[in-house]
């Protein structure tokens, strides 16, 4: 068993606290002055104005149109995370199991992406799914329909479209679970009588369910808070929370059930991490199985 | 009869002018092998000399660009590794760590459709086996490496299968532990009669354990043979400088001989000496002599040899080890086991060394 190296540790010497923290304060202050303090009185909005009551969330989870937001928001990022799932994992195992040449190629593949704007992949989506878009274009000329069929502005489309842009999140996770798997373990199963499927199920699966986890809650809880994609990519009848919110601030400029809205969600998003805590491993996202 | 015949010879592996190539490189070129069934037989080489890959052939692991591989007469050369039945112990442990000890063991019970109680009856069995009852409901990662590698082999002998490959098995143990596996695993080998094919480089286990060594140099074998055969007759130079510790000498023979026979060498920078010829050397042809350290005398009161002059004498409790050096320059190690009696020489002394031709093997140099 080996010792577990100290936390903070540059030169082969450990940090003071007071060194530790110099070192993190211009970020924690950024952190509190733009997101926690706003955060903290959008919430205290939610509370008190008009009157301090709970009447603002009352009315969020009581009115249908609001909880069918919600419902939907939750259904989307389930699909979401499925798909983005069932797209990534095979990709992380032939990354993990890739060198040199090919593996810069496919971990390319994975993170431009991750480094172009949403905003560009998302219009990419639109140009792709519009009624005279490549894929109708495509269809119409194999002759497999006879008129344009109507792509965007459609569950599917927006669930397609945020698994794509959220399957970053989701190889990350995989890849360095399967990279921590040795090649001697499906070998040792094989040998012992495993089919390549029973090798699967029975080692090479319970072995990166961490990573899973992990990938599957990443991109679960970015799903829920998405707002660019399918706020192009759905029409109104796809709206989610996001899209709701911005809603009522821009629109309506009904801050406290904003605030309402954001602070149900929020409270969804922190049971679901501290339900999941132990999987939520942070350091499977800078390379450390 | 005949099923018992056939019985007797399941557990038989024949390798048929197997070939591998990767690219440009021959990782075995054209080795043909009669495993006997119930034997150890251990393959030894230095690294890329073929040996792992010819296991993994065996295995399943790689296929084989040329030649055939059969077990138990039936050709098994394109089967999957699932489906060949045979028990592989790995160079690291690769005991699944989400399952236990006893989970492990029963793992390819499992994948044999074996029950639920017969599973774990027969694993325990098996923990019996390699004497760790006791560890059964803990983790691999509470082991220690040798009992880790103790749980691998019970692993693939749960089965019964009538091969057990072994890939550098005891290698990430310490020295000690090394050498008790050692035992153990023979032991057990003979106890429950298994054929095992075990990949080693260290030469020391394979002549401790194997009841024959196939010692492999590029890709070709360079001798098939029991311990005791290629430590005192090795064929090639290769083997006599790969087996234990050997002097070389360079000369040129005194007259022809076939292999086997008799003749005498003119030592480079030395004097006219008897050697057994190892392949055939044609009259005045180029020789390289192979003498073990611990085959040379010195002769008390300077009778007929090589004069040499002790440069070192280490002393390491069992032996003692001098460094010579003759008048032409060559360098020579010689051994002296304790408690022998023999004639023993301090640093800085002159000695006369002397050997019979048996313990001198003279290889012809291709030129």
């Amino acid at each position: 068993m080996s010792r577990r190296p100290p936390r903070f540790l540059l030169g082969g010497r450990r940090f003071s606290p007071a060194a530790s923290l110099a070192l993190a304060a211009p970020f924690l202050l950024l952190l509190l002055v733009v997101f926690i303090l706003p955060l903290v009185m959008l919430l205290h909005e939610s509370l008190f104005v008009p009157a301090p009551s709970l009447g603002n969330y009352a009315h969020a989870l009581e009115e249908p149109v609001y909880l069918r937001v919600m419902l939907r928001t939750l259904r989307i990022a389930f699909l979401v995370t499925l798909l983005a799932l069932l797209l990534a994992w095979p990709l992380a195992w032939v990354m993990s199991r890739s060198r040199g040449v090919g593996l810069a190629l496919l971990g390319a593949a994975v993170l431009l992406p991750l480094w172009t704007s949403v905003l560009v992949r998302t219009y990419a989506w639109m140009v792709l799914l519009q009624r005279n878009g490549i894929i109708n274009q495509i269809l119409g000329q194999l002759g497999l329909v006879g008129q344009p069929v109507r792509l965007l502005y459609t569950e599917g489309a927006v669930v397609l479209a945020m698994a794509h842009v959220l399957l970053p999140f989701m190889v990350l996770p995989l890849y360095s679970a399967l990279k921590g798997i040795p090649e001697d373990y499906p070998r040792a199963a094989q040998m012992l009588g495993a089919s390549p499927w029973a090798t699967f199920r029975e080692v090479i699966w319970p072995l990166c369910l961490p990573g899973v986890t992990s990938g599957c809650l990443m991109v679960f809880l970015l799903a829920l808070g998405f707002f660019v994609t399918p706020a192009l990519i759905g029409g109104p009848q796809q709206m989610m929370i996001a899209t709701l919110v911005s809603q009522q601030v821009r629109e309506l400029l009904d801050w406290p059930f904003a605030g309402a809205l954001v602070g149900i969600l929020l409270a969804f998003v922190l049971v679901l991490v501290l339900l999941f805590r132990r999987a939520v491993r942070l350091d499977r996202f800078v390379g450390q199985a | 009869m005949r099923k018992l015949e056939a019985d007797r010879s399941a557990g038989s592996i024949a390798i048929e002018g197997l070939v591998k190539r990767f690219g440009r490189v021959h990782a075995v070129d054209g080795v043909s092998l009669d495993i006997r069934a119930g034997e150890f037989l251990a393959l030894l080489g230095p690294s890329g000399s073929g040996k792992t890959t010819i296991l993994m052939a065996i295995a399943g692991f790689e296929y084989p660009d040329e030649g055939r591989v059969l077990l138990g007469g039936e050709d098994i050369t394109w089967l999957p590794p699932n489906r060949r039945n045979l028990g592989m112990v790995f160079q690291r442990y690769t005991l699944f760590p989400h399952m236990s000890v006893l989970e492990n063991i029963a793992f390819p019970l499992k994948m044999r459709g074996v029950g639920r109680a017969e599973r774990e009856e027969r694993a325990r069995g098996a923990l019996r086996t390699v004497r760790l009852e006791q560890m059964g409901e803990r983790s691999p990662a509470q082991l220690s490496g040798g009992q880790q590698q103790r749980v691998a082999i019970a692993r693939a002998i749960v089965y019964r299968p009538r091969v057990l490959l072994m890939d550098e098995p005891l290698s990430a143990l310490d020295k000690n532990l090394r050498e008790e596996m050692q035992i153990e695993i023979k032991h057990l080998q003979r106890e429950i009669g298994i054929t095992v094919v075990f990949v080693t480089h260290d030469q020391t286990e394979a002549l401790t354990m194997a009841d024959r060594i196939a010692v492999l140099d590029q890709g070709r074998l360079q001798q098939l043979g029991a311990p005791r055969e290629l430590y005192e007759a090795p064929q090639t130079e290769f083997v006599a400088g790969f087996i234990g510790e050997t002097n070389f000498w360079a000369g040129a023979a005194a007259a022809a001989a076939a292999p086997g026979e008799a003749l005498g060498v003119q030592l480079d920078g030395g004097v006219v000496m008897p050697a057994l010829a190892a392949s055939p050397v044609p009259a005045g042809g180029r020789v390289r002599l192979a003498l073990r350290p611990e085959r040379l005398r010195i002769v008390a009161g300077g009778g007929e040899g090589v004069p040499a002059r002790v440069t070192e004498a280490i002393y390491a409790g069992n032996a003692t080890t001098l460094m010579l050096e003759t008048a032409g320059g060559q360098t020579l190690r010689l051994r002296i086991p304790a408690g022998t009696g023999l004639p023993e020489a301090a640093a800085g002394e002159a000695v006369t060394l002397s050997w019979q031709a048996a313990d001198a093997r003279a290889f012809a140099v291709r030129s």
